[in-house]
């Protein structure tokens, strides 16, 4: 407030969206940490609920098998993480606009197929059977598109109707073998196995992530000062900032601190990958006019429409844009297991995605949620799968502690909607 | 009561309407839902829409809106004739529509919602600044009531919720502002706000067009009121110097209905409770009874 411009002096010195009296002000530290508690009680829980899970998750197995938080176990464990969780992102985008895809498995399937039919068996270069394994998702995706838009068919039925027919397509492109190995020196394997970032690269990302950070958010402090709005104070951006790093760089050297690094795990590049889509779809997310029609849609589609967003275009661009990324998860889970077969993108790969997605935070209703919830909902499933795994307890076990807790996040979100709604926080 | 200064004196010095529509008629299949009808909107004066259910006047607001274009009749806006045929035509002229059911995403927050769909950007990213700067600048001169433009809609009331829609129609400075029944669901406070803002847009020197069965809140800030009957005109009465029981008798189509029958019903029974009352005076049942008359028509 030292730095007054003009247009201020005019108004009055209270920033302009402080003016009225009857908005709660927050002031300092604690009346900050107030108003966030004030915030979750009256049912905006927004990511607490998955973070306090994940915690609870961690101390449990970590209590009943020690290696549990072992850095070579999580090392792992975010690698499994990634090819389901770039499904999820995906899975998010619907979710967003309160529709639902239920085929995400099927067409991981296919995009492994013509990954590995076009690479191995017609020796087509590497980039090219990538490229069009991804394409192939977002074809797909179109197609759901348009038919939602031109016949209005729910979602769920159009999809249940892919999840069949994709997984005929997968069965069909991968021919009689029903299982293609990928060679272990190819770029894709590599890539999602055993290329890991070097310890001096993963502490420059994270200082340059910091960086960014503060600078973006000194940018804006600058803006609404000149704009006459109010503004965080430098202290609580810098303390914001060196706590990211902070936060970050012992994430970091505690995956490089294994006895796995002297082979050279630690940051996986395709767990690099999987953040980067997450941060960059949370960025289009809140600060594309794309992203701002997509909650729009799934918060009112009549008021969307009213205001001139092409809803159809949205619809289509978001179902593109799951089964694009459904196909790209497809992709790396086939460079995960160096083969594409015909249990590729089956089994529990869609309900883990979606139920990552749910666990996340991302409300099914529509309009409330974010991309870092695949992120956080991915990780509390595959601590449970790991868990287990360490505490060689098979299948059945997962399958039902998964199911539980997907239930309890669907009941959280559930709840918390109704109290938003007492609260008028909808 | 009413501040009728601006209108007539408008009409009195024949400037041209800057929304004029003649003969405008419309057609649902076998249903003839508007016939001949004309209307005229200056700027910086405010017309009230009135009639009964079924009378025709959401059909012509869709008109104006661009959500149903006309079968016959012209469209006249700013003095050259127009063809209305989408809400985005409609709204490119300088017409803003605030529906009924305001249409506002309850999971987004004010400056969101104010520009839904016309979002400001720099450099291909939201301009959130500029936008939120440009929300205070316009709610300050409605002097709307909103304690913070970065909360979700969901938790306004009920006139902020209705300020919002109207500030938003506000956004592309439109010559014409039309509400529909923009007081039906809010309460007596709220409906004190609704119409302080209807008359500072006409400060503004917007045309507004109110639909409304409220009478009190037409006769309160109407400058003149458009009667329509059956999807025909039915008069049109500058509200200085009109009853209510004209535009009633206009709006039901006959001095003779429902509401006068009802005021006049009550009189009678009480004039003869009275007379056959054995102490009879003859100047207290008349007083009481226009008293009652008039407290009917309240």
């Amino acid at each position: 407030m030292t730095t007054t411009p003009t247009q201020e002096v005019t108004t009055s010195s209270v920033a302009a969206d402080l003016q009225d009296e009857r908005l709660l002000q927050a002031h300092g530290v604690g009346g900050r940490f107030r108003a966030e508690l004030a915030r979750i009680r009256t049912g905006d829980l927004g990511s607490l609920p998955v973070a306090v899970g994940l915690i609870v998750i961690w101390i449990v197995f970590q209590s009943l098998n020690s290696n549990f938080l072992s850095p070579n176990n999580l090392v792992n464990l975010l690698l499994q993480s990634a090819a389901v969780g770039t499904i999820s992102v995906g899975i998010v985008l619907v979710l967003l606009l309160g529709e639902i895809d239920l085929s995400v498995g099927s067409v991981s399937g296919v995009a492994a197929a013509i990954l590995a039919v076009g690479f191995v068996n017609k020796g087509w270069p590497l980039g090219l059977a990538i490229l069009l394994a991804i394409l192939a998702g977002t074809v797909i995706g179109l197609f759901y598109g348009v038919l939602y838009t031109r016949f209005g068919v729910p979602s769920f039925v159009i999809t249940l109707a892919g999840l069949l027919g994709f997984l005929g397509l997968q069965l069909w492109v991968l021919g009689k073998e029903g299982s293609i190995n990928i060679d272990f020196n190819s770029w894709i394997v590599r890539f999602c196995q055993q290329m890991f970032v070097s310890p001096a690269v993963s502490y420059g990302i994270v200082v340059v992530v910091a960086l960014v950070y503060a600078g973006a958010a000194l940018q804006r402090r600058r803006q609404r000062g000149a704009a006459g709005l109010s503004t965080a104070s430098i202290a609580e951006i810098v303390v914001r900032a060196a706590l990211l790093a902070v936060v970050l760089g012992v994430v970091v050297w505690y995956l490089n601190s294994g006895e796995g690094r002297q082979q050279g795990r630690g940051v996986g590049y395709m767990v690099v990958l999987f953040v980067a889509i997450v941060v960059v779809m949370n960025l289009v997310l809140r600060r594309s006019r794309w992203g701002r029609s997509v909650y729009a849609v799934g918060g009112n589609v009549e008021a969307a429409r009213r205001a001139g967003i092409s809803v159809n275009r949205v619809y289509v661009t978001v179902f593109a844009l799951c089964s694009t990324f459904a196909a790209v998860g497809g992709v790396l889970a086939a460079g995960r297991l160096a083969s594409a077969n015909q249990a590729s993108g089956g089994a529990d790969t869609n309900l883990n995605a979606i139920a990552a997605a749910v666990i996340g935070g991302t409300s099914l209703f529509g309009g409330r949620g974010s991309a870092y919830s695949a992120l956080l909902g991915i990780l509390v499933i595959q601590s449970i799968a790991s868990g287990l795994a360490l505490l060689s307890l098979d299948s059945s076990v997962r399958y039902m502690i998964t199911g539980a807790v997907l239930l309890i996040a669907v009941i959280i979100d559930s709840i918390s909607r109704r109290s938003r709604q007492s609260a008028g926080r909808a | 009561m009413t501040q009728t200064t601006e209108a007539p004196a408008a009409a009195a010095t024949k400037q041209s309407p800057v929304l004029s529509m003649r003969g405008i008629t419309k057609r649902f299949g076998a249903v003839q839902a508007l016939t001949d009808i004309d209307l005229d909107v200056y700027e910086g004066e405010v017309v009230a829409l009135v009639g009964d259910n079924g009378a025709g006047k959401s059909t012509l607001v869709k008109v104006m809106a661009g959500v149903h274009p006309q079968d016959e009749g012209t469209i006249t806006f700013d003095g050259r004739e127009v063809h209305i045929g989408s809400p985005a035509e409609s709204r490119d002229l300088g017409i803003a529509t605030v529906f009924q059911d305001l249409a506002l995403c309850d999971n987004l927050d004010v400056v969101a919602n104010l520009f839904l769909g016309h979002e400001k950007t720099t450099a291909g990213t939201l301009d959130e600044v500029g936008m939120e700067k440009e929300s205070w600048e316009l709610l300050r001169q409605l002097s709307a009531k909103i304690p913070s433009v970065r909360i979700a809609v969901a938790s306004l009331s009920g006139g902020q919720r209705q300020t919002v829609a109207i500030a938003r129609s506000l956004l592309g400075d439109p010559k014409v502002v039309i509400l529909d029944e923009p007081t039906a669901a809010l309460g007596v406070a709220q409906t004190a706000e609704v119409l302080n803002l209807v008359e500072r847009l006409r400060d503004r020197g917007h045309g507004v067009v109110l639909i409304s069965h409220n009478m009190a809140d037409v006769q309160a800030v109407a400058d003149r009121v458009v009667v329509l009957r059956l999807g025909r005109n039915n008069g049109v009465f500058q509200i200085a110097d009109t009853s209510y029981e004209d535009i009633i008798a206009a709006i039901t189509g006959a001095t003779d209905n429902a509401v006068t029958k009802r005021a006049a019903a009550k009189l009678t029974v009480e004039v003869e409770t009275l007379e056959e009352a054995p102490v009879a005076d003859d100047a207290a049942p008349t007083a009481e009874g226009d008293a009652s008359t008039q407290g009917e028509n309240r």
